[in-house]
């Protein structure tokens, strides 16, 4: 069960000829793919293309009414290899990741399927998560499409173009019988727009007719001499073709200007912000229209030389606005001018940054000294001077800036992972720091403060194996950490199989949190939950020991903080030789109040008997060190002042979205901090029973209460 | 002309509108209303956001244009990110989001109206100070009053939570009421209709936002903390041993101290007994001698901090404050527990023999201490977490019975103690306030570093040693109670005591320059 539920954007992927498509645009890629006559889709879940997965998720009905066969990968290399059925059948097939992170762990299999080509359409969606936001390190995914030779699509950011790419990308892709990668920002990604929809289309051909019909061709296959043969194939036959169908189909778009000695090429994507740039100074209205001329690239690779020459003939200067470095679109456009013999002067990477997300300000910025630089008469002076006194400048908000703390994002309320790593910092202070290396999930996120705990992260399910040169007699061992998600993904193999085999003497701590949960809670092998059209409930334990890990130790409920101190201990310290394994498992708490909330909402509702737990700290007997907070750092765990003028520190304080995991209990009795913490039972329709103990202990309680009270003067 | 001509009827110019808010305020659901709400006026819109990892706790943006759409079908280019002065609206959802979105830059005094709820929401960063790391919510007051064309705040939390409902739909009922957007109150109620979802509480929440927008003249501001602080009178309480106490108090004090005075005494006198609240006295009024006319600083802060030395943190308090009428009523509030339901507290306690061993006969307590092996057999037999669950009578007793030992407290362990340390510092401010007014109140002051249980507790109490013995050494100087106000400062800003270790070390390498110039001369 995903994080979030798709049953009405499911109707959406319904819409027939002529319908508006109204929504996110993940989600009109979705149904750009149905229409399309797609007949399978994989891929692996990630922002910002998660919504893909999880909708055709929720859309099992209607994708098996269509033929269309969906599969939630074990990984990107797996969906990379999955295109392969439409190597040798007329089929096609689409997968998603987030790039360039899945793009590195798809290579192996894209380089593959680029080197033989296609029959069927490939298309390869990519969210490319680079600038604002981004969990990610920033690359480009265009580096892959060059070195495999894919055909890069980046549309407009509108849902009708990103529409008509998917479309188009499947054709281009069967005309040059070269895979295609379509680049999605993550902005574009959840862009609320519209597009006039098409009848979903069932697949020409089926897996099923193929599976009947198995066909082969050496030709097709990456060894010599076919591999030799692939290259030239790509040079002499595909390249050629990929370029008549772009310029045919006129995927790339010019738009004119009365500027006409000026021009500006840019990346699809990139079309909204240059458009609101050059609206800021006078150059373009809301509308689209512009006056200086535009050449859109929709498609980044192949670049068309001879529409870039014809576009550029006659100008003096000309504006690249390629996103990202290093500045390949660039670097082309000098050579393809300089063959042509074209003047024009290119501007790009002197103007604007070289790196960094081209947002609003930055755009403008660039804009601006574009044309300062190639039409200072154009420019209004007040444009080109811009010396607006700036409100930034002012006392008041250098001072705020004193004051807004940095929010990163960090472990939810409820957080079973919080209490594994009060567990560590815990053992920190007994055994000393340790080499931690961090893996890629919700997990990092104890990296920051409150925990400071991790020194590197390699990559998704590769924490163990950044731990491996550790391997060396010492008095310390090395802890590696990782997730679920990234233990099925491959860590399994890279992190427990190299360990065993290598004999690492290292801890490793697997997260187990039942889902995929960093990525929107999709199930996995290891989930608990029932799932009708996958197989789950696969243990991790089971699977290391199978691998063979000898010292392995099950901890069912991650909240013990003593329990998990203890055994990390004792890990860290048996003489037991070999990769010591713990596995921490309890249910993200995101994906668990999703399932049970409205379970315990009914029974109340119908009457039942039922305990819900939250946690309170007792204000005077806290005496605000913090200390608890510094070991949890969880959202419903906060401070207030109180009106007591004896204290002048906000004390500990824990609000009403508490969801009762006792964390911060486990924490205050494992770390002997205080006695502040309680735990509030509340019991929701009580029993006759109930209420009648309750009154024996209200009446025992009280007299003595009242007792004690009348002894002492009366100060409350 | 060219093709920018403006064709008459037809908009040139988007509004928009940019939302600030952490992960899980409904900054998506806020998005999604004023979306559909463009959408049923006519207008094209746009939204973005960029969640990611966003969505856990951390701060996000999302960010709306719309347009009027055209009659001829012509669609607009409309931005995918806010652009600093193009801002028509910014929503923060928190206070501190409302001042990042100033330092952004995305709120100017030319076009932007600011609607911000004033609660916090405090980030880890401001929660670990083991001090007050809180940061000024009046800074975002001020600097919004510069940046924000206007600027509308107050408590939407508080109304949320009021209304049952969530923050975003006092923040829609608060964008209405602004008039920012050309859309009249009707179609933002059938906006929240038409979403369907929690439709009731979502509309009682936009009326309240609404009503409290409309209302307002002002940004409301929360109260500073100073006037949270609430001193109780000193009165009599019709007890005979009490009022006798606060009779003594008023004739011995000035008025300015009275607060204090009264507040310290119901701490010691709650404590412990009438008789000790007699003992603060005599202790606060050993001070007296060096109180300044017109600056109570000294008889406040010895007031203050007199009585939380003598109302120290044993077994014996907690089990006495755990199990009083009084806190199981408070904890009813607290959890919000409906009058038909029942509510059960577990107490989650960690006892060590160092404890027991506070409480035990001083005597017998320093015999057991002395012996490191029978120490450590009995903390092995007591030193475990136990999950005492106070409501039922089978824990109660025994809480009960702990609470009833402060009968014996004078002559314990911990008390021997707590008096020896207590008069050694007392004794180190009498001698500091006869010649240096301003370092005594410091040195009273640095009490506050004292806190915490167990663990905590000891490094508190290592930093007050140190950096009262080090306030002893400045003694003398012009600038020690400064250098004693810095020390404190350190003391709190982080757990360890680094800060404080590297601000003795600037003390002592100063005051040992002195003493070589000294003998040189």
């Amino acid at each position: 069960m995903a994080e979030r539920s798709f049953a009405r954007e499911v109707e959406d992927l319904k819409l027939g000829a002529g319908e508006e498509f109204r929504g996110e645009g993940i989600l009109a890629i979705t149904k750009a793919l149905l229409q399309s006559g797609v007949g399978y889709v994989g891929g692996y879940q990630g922002a910002p293309i998660s919504h893909l997965m999880d909708v055709l998720s929720d859309a099992q009905g209607i994708l098996s009414d269509l033929d269309v066969h969906f599969e939630t990968s074990a990984s990107e290399a797996a969906a990379g290899a999955m295109l392969s059925a439409s190597v040798n059948y007329p089929i096609r097939g689409a997968v998603t990741w987030k790039s360039t992170v899945g793009t590195n762990v798809a290579s192996d299999a894209l380089a593959n399927l680029a080197s033989g080509g296609v029959k069927g359409g490939a298309l390869i969606i990519i969210g490319e998560d680079y600038g604002e936001g981004s969990s990610i390190m920033q690359e480009r995914s265009h580096a892959f499409a060059m070195k495999s030779q894919i055909w890069l699509l980046d549309p407009r950011p509108n849902l009708e173009s990103i529409v008509k790419a998917v479309e188009d990308g499947f054709e281009l892709s069967e005309a040059s019988n070269t895979p295609v990668m379509l680049e999605v920002r993550i902005r574009a990604c959840h862009v609320h727009g519209r597009f006039i929809a098409k009848d979903n289309k069932r697949p020409t051909y089926t897996l099923k007719q193929a599976l009947e019909n198995p066909q082969r061709d050496t030709s097709r296959i990456v060894l010599p001499p076919a591999a030799y043969v692939h290259e030239k194939e790509k040079i002499e036959q595909r390249w050629p073709a990929a370029v008549r169908f772009i310029k045919e189909r006129k995927l790339n778009e010019t738009m004119p200007g009365d500027v006409s000695h000026l021009g500006i090429i840019l990346q699809g994507g990139m079309y909204n912000g240059v458009i609101r740039a050059l609206q800021d100074l006078g150059f373009a209205d809301v509308w689209g229209n512009s006056r200086i001329p535009l050449y859109v690239m929709n498609v980044t690779y192949p670049l068309i030389d001879d529409e870039i020459v014809a576009f550029c003939e006659g100008k003096s200067a000309v504006l690249m606005v390629e996103e990202g470095q290093p500045d390949y679109i660039e670097q082309a456009l000098h050579k393809i001018l300089r063959v042509a013999d074209v003047p024009a002067r290119i501007h790009g990477k002197d103007v604007l940054p070289i790196g960094g997300e081209y947002t609003a300000v930055v755009l403008a910025t660039g804009m601006r000294s574009f044309l300062s630089k190639a039409a200072p008469d154009l420019l209004p002076d007040q444009v080109r001077a811009s010396n607006n006194p700036s409100i930034m400048a002012s006392d008041e908000i250098k001072a705020l800036a004193e004051v807004v703390p940095a929010r990163p994002a960090g472990f939810c309320t409820g957080c079973p992972e919080r209490p594994i790593f009060a567990a560590m910092k815990l053992v920190e202070k007994e055994l000393g720091q340790h080499h931690v290396s961090a893996d890629i999930g919700c997990h990092l996120f104890s990296i920051l403060p409150p925990f400071n705990i991790g020194a590197t992260t390699m990559g998704y399910g590769l924490g163990p194996a950044s731990a491996s040169a550790f391997n060396v007699k010492a008095g310390k061992r090395s802890i590696a950490m990782m997730g679920d998600g990234g233990f099925w993904h491959n860590g399994l193999t890279s992190g427990i199989g190299n360990a065993v085999f290598n004999k690492h003497d290292g801890v490793v701590m697997v997260v187990d949190n039942y889902y995929s949960s960093a990525t929107g809670g999709q199930d996995i092998l290891s989930s608990r939950a029932d799932n009708g059209s996958r197989s789950t409930k696969h243990p991790i334990t089971e699977a290391v020991k199978g691998i063979g890990a000898k010292w392995v130790r099950q901890i069912d409920r991650t909240y013990d903080v003593a329990k998990l101190r203890d055994t990390l201990k004792e890990a860290l310290t048996t003489p037991e030789a070999g990769p010591k394994i713990i596995v921490a498992s309890s249910e993200c708490m995101l994906n668990k109040q999703r399932r049970v909330k409205p379970l315990f909402n009914k029974a109340v509702k119908g009457g039942e008997r039922v305990v819900r737990e939250r946690f309170g700290v007792d204000e005077d007997v806290c005496t605000g060190d913090h200390a608890c907070i510094r070991l949890s750092g969880c959202p419903s765990l906060s401070v207030k002042h109180t009106a007591d003028p004896l204290k002048d520190d906000p004390v500990a304080a824990i609000d009403n979205t508490c969801v009762g995991c006792g964390n911060c209990g486990e924490v205050a009795e494992a770390a002997v901090l205080c006695p502040s913490f309680y735990r509030a039972d509340i019991v929701y329709n009580p029993t006759g029973f109930d209420r009648f103990m309750a009154r024996l202990r209200a009446g025992v309680i009280g007299f003595l209460q009242r007792r004690r009270e009348r002894r002492r003067p009366a100060l409350a | 002309m060219n093709a920018l001509t403006p064709i008459p009827g037809i908009s040139t110019k988007p509004i928009s509108v940019a939302v600030l808010a952490m992960g899980g305020q409904g900054g998506g659901v806020l998005m999604d209303w004023i979306v559909a709400l463009a959408e049923s006026q006519g207008f094209i819109a746009q939204s973005t956001s960029v969640p990611g990892v966003a969505q856990r706790t951390g701060a996000t943006i999302y960010y709306v244009e719309m347009i009027k759409a055209r009659p001829d079908g012509v669609q607009p280019v409309l931005s995918l990110m806010p652009e600093p002065g193009h801002v028509d609206v910014v929503v923060g959802a928190e206070l501190m989001e409302a001042g990042r979105a100033i330092l952004r830059g995305l709120v100017t005094p030319e076009q932007t109206t600011l609607i911000a709820s004033s609660h916090r929401s405090f980030a880890v960063q401001e929660k670990i100070a083991p001090g007050d790391g809180i940061g000024d919510p009046d800074k975002v007051f001020e600097a919004a009053q510069v940046a924000a064309r206007r600027f509308i705040a107050f408590d939407m939390a508080q109304i949320a939570e009021q209304t049952g409902s969530a923050i975003s739909a006092v923040l829609f009922g608060a964008l209405a009421a602004s008039g920012t957007l050309p859309f009249a109150r009707g179609a933002y109620e059938e906006t929240i209709k038409a979403a369907g979802v929690g439709v009731a509480g979502s509309l009682r929440a936009f009326a309240a936002g609404f009503d409290a927008t409309a209302a307002a003249t002002a940004p409301v501001m929360p109260p500073p903390v100073t006037d949270i602080k609430i001193a109780p009178a000193l009165a009599p309480i019709g007890h005979p041993g009490f009022d006798a106490l606060v009779a003594r108090a008023q004739n011995e004090f000035t008025t300015t101290a009275h607060g204090m005075l009264a507040a310290g005494l119901r701490r010691v006198v709650d404590f412990q007994d009438v008789a000790y609240g007699g003992e603060y006295l005599d202790l606060v009024a050993a001070l007296k001698p060096f109180a300044r006319d017109g600056n109570p600083e000294l008889l406040d802060a010895a007031a203050k901090y007199i009585a939380t030395a003598m109302a120290y943190d044993d077994v014996i308090r907690v089990a006495d404050l755990k199990t009083r009428a009084t806190r199981f009523a408070r904890v009813r509030a607290e959890v919000a527990v409906a009058d038909e339901q029942l509510v059960y507290m577990t107490e989650f306690m960690h006892p060590r023999m160092d404890e027991v061993a506070g409480t035990l006969p001083a005597g017998l307590g320093e015999w057991i201490e002395a012996r490191p092996r029978l120490f450590r057999a009995l903390d092995r037999v007591v030193n475990k977490g136990r999950r005492v669950q106070t409501g039922t009578i089978r824990w109660f007793l025994p809480l009960y019975i702990l609470g009833g030992m402060r009968r014996f407290r004078r002559g314990s362990l911990r008390h021997k103690r707590e008096v020896a340390h207590r008069d050694h510092w007392l004794a180190a401010v009498c001698a500091a306030a006869a010649h240096d007014h301003a370092l005594a109140v410091e040195m009273l002051q640095l009490r506050r570093l004292v806190k915490g249980y167990s663990d905590t507790h000891a490094r508190g109490l290592s930093k007050f040693d140190r950096a009262l013995a080090a306030a002893q050494r400045l003694a003398g100087r012009s600038d020690a109670a400064d250098w004693t106000r810095r020390l404190r400062q350190a003391a709190l800003a982080d757990e360890e005591g680094t800060a404080l270790t590297g601000a003795i070390a600037t003390v002592d390498s100063f005051l040992a320059d002195e003493a070589t110039t000294t003998l040189r001369h």
